[in-house]
């Protein structure tokens, strides 16, 4: 695919939402355009994690192996949203599994790619941090809630 | 207006009287939660409410629970509740038996004001047994649909075998254009569906905000983390509405048991405009 394509469609990903040309630019040597049929493993638990995927389209489960329990799954990720951001942290290994649950379309970056262009231009660095760090906030929240279990039982007081 | 006040007066007309009704039909919707259908045609023909509203029921010798409405509105000559089994009066009802007899009194509450709706976009978020008292918004809107442009429903359960009504809301999704996206806390393999909290399906539609009406039920801190998300989206504060749920005695203003801050919420409530309540929700022990 033509580098002026990809933009295109990168353009339209709400991670990057009025993200400048200049870090497009940058952003764009490190992306590929990726296909995964449903039943793809696409980021396997405890391996090394070297992509960040922009979901387009379809739809992938993050799954944790429970000894005993099998796989769970915790999560999913749809359209317009992100799957993973081990590979900006140290050891970059995966925390979870990701298999696609339907067709799915992603912007795939390539993390070690990304990783050298955060620290050689540190505007570009934060920039991507920034953007990280709204959807870690989210996750959080929405992991605060899960925690919950909060459809589980009526609070005190309404217990009749 | 005019029908909700006249609805309230004719429950008011003898608030205390219970009336007996057979059990005509009993569904377990999931291993804690099931749906009574009443036999109320020996009531004048049948007992008329509006979307939102409760009954008492009352098990004999056991005691009352209040309990939301869950059919349409249209149907009075039976009426649905689906009731969570989480307490004395509630694990009694779940032990009755097609044909047996319980009381009931009312209906009794506010409702959802479904009109405001007519001509805007219509979000409905419910979690868990909060899509009980919304159901009969759905098939109130589902009969007029020409009324109302988009109907999105985000729904969230514990897993999938805790969500409620899932043929019909397959069924209102094909044929009545309405936008049905279901999410689970968590879910198996054999699910395919979205799995996260029901905020987090916010992310998958587009809002016309200003022109958008949000009725929200569900478990209190659901609630409090989706209209937070309904005002970053930008829909105004006196297009949402909530239901708030607190226990529940006489049902007409005069035990105080349900009273939240200035309100009570069994005559005021359970649906109340956002603004009016906003506050009440971020308050502690209330």
């Amino acid at each position: 695919m033509e580098k002026e394509d990809l933009s295109n469609i990168m353009r339209q990903h709400p991670f990057l939402a009025g993200l400048s040309f200049e870090n497009m630019q940058t952003l764009i040597g490190c992306a590929s355009n990726v296909r995964f049929t449903e039943g793809n493993q696409i980021i396997r638990e405890g391996e090394v994690a070297n992509t960040f995927y922009l979901v387009r389209t379809g739809r992938v489960a993050l799954e944790i192996e429970l000894p005993g329990r099998g796989h769970i799954r915790v999560q999913t990720v749809g359209p317009g949203e992100i799957l993973g951001w081990s590979w900006l942290i140290s050891p970059y290994r995966w925390h979870f599994s990701g298999v696609a649950v339907a067709e799915t379309r992603a912007i795939a970056l390539d993390g070690e790619c990304l990783r050298g262009k955060c620290e050689s231009d540190p505007q570009f660095g934060y920039e991507m941090l920034k953007r990280l760090a709204v959807v870690m906030e989210q996750r959080l929240d929405a992991t605060q809630m899960q925690l919950l279990d909060m459809y589980g039982t009526a609070p005190a007081g309404v217990r009749a | 207006m005019r029908d909700e006040t006249a609805h309230h007066e004719a429950a008011l007309a003898d608030p205390m009287l219970t009336h007996p009704v057979a059990i005509r039909r009993i569904v377990w919707e999931n291993d804690d939660t099931f749906t009574l259908t009443l036999d109320t045609s020996g009531l004048n023909g049948g007992l008329t409410f509006l979307p939102g509203q409760f009954n008492m029921l009352y098990v004999f010798g056991v005691g009352e629970s209040a309990i939301s409405i869950s059919s349409d509105p249209a149907r009075s000559a039976t009426l649905d509740h689906t009731i969570h089994r989480v307490g004395t009066v509630t694990t009694a009802l779940a032990q009755l038996k097609r044909g047996d007899v319980i009381g009931i009194r009312g209906p009794y509450g506010s409702s959802w004001p479904v009109s405001a709706a007519e001509g805007k976009d219509v979000c409905i978020v419910s979690g868990g047994i909060g899509l009980a008292p919304l159901r009969p918004v759905i098939y109130s809107m589902v009969r007029q649909r020409q009324k109302y442009r988009r109907i999105i429903v985000l729904y969230g359960g514990r897993s999938p075998l805790d969500l409620l009504y899932r043929v019909e809301l397959e069924r209102w999704a094909n044929e009545s254009d309405v936008e049905t996206l279901v999410t689970v806390d968590r879910g198996d393999s054999s699910w395919k569906g979205h799995i996260g909290v029901v905020t987090s399906l916010f992310n998958y539609i587009k809002l016309d905000a200003r022109d958008t009406v949000a009725y929200v039920c569900g478990p209190e801190i659901m609630m409090k983390f989706s209209v937070d998300e309904l005002e970053r989206r930008g829909v105004p504060v006196e297009q949402v509405y909530v239901s708030m749920e607190r226990n529940m005695k006489c049902a007409v203003g005069f035990c105080g048991h349900c009273q939240m801050g200035p309100t009570f919420i069994c005559k005021d409530g359970p649906v109340y405009p956002l603004g009016r309540v906003r506050h009440l929700m971020d308050m502690k022990e209330l």
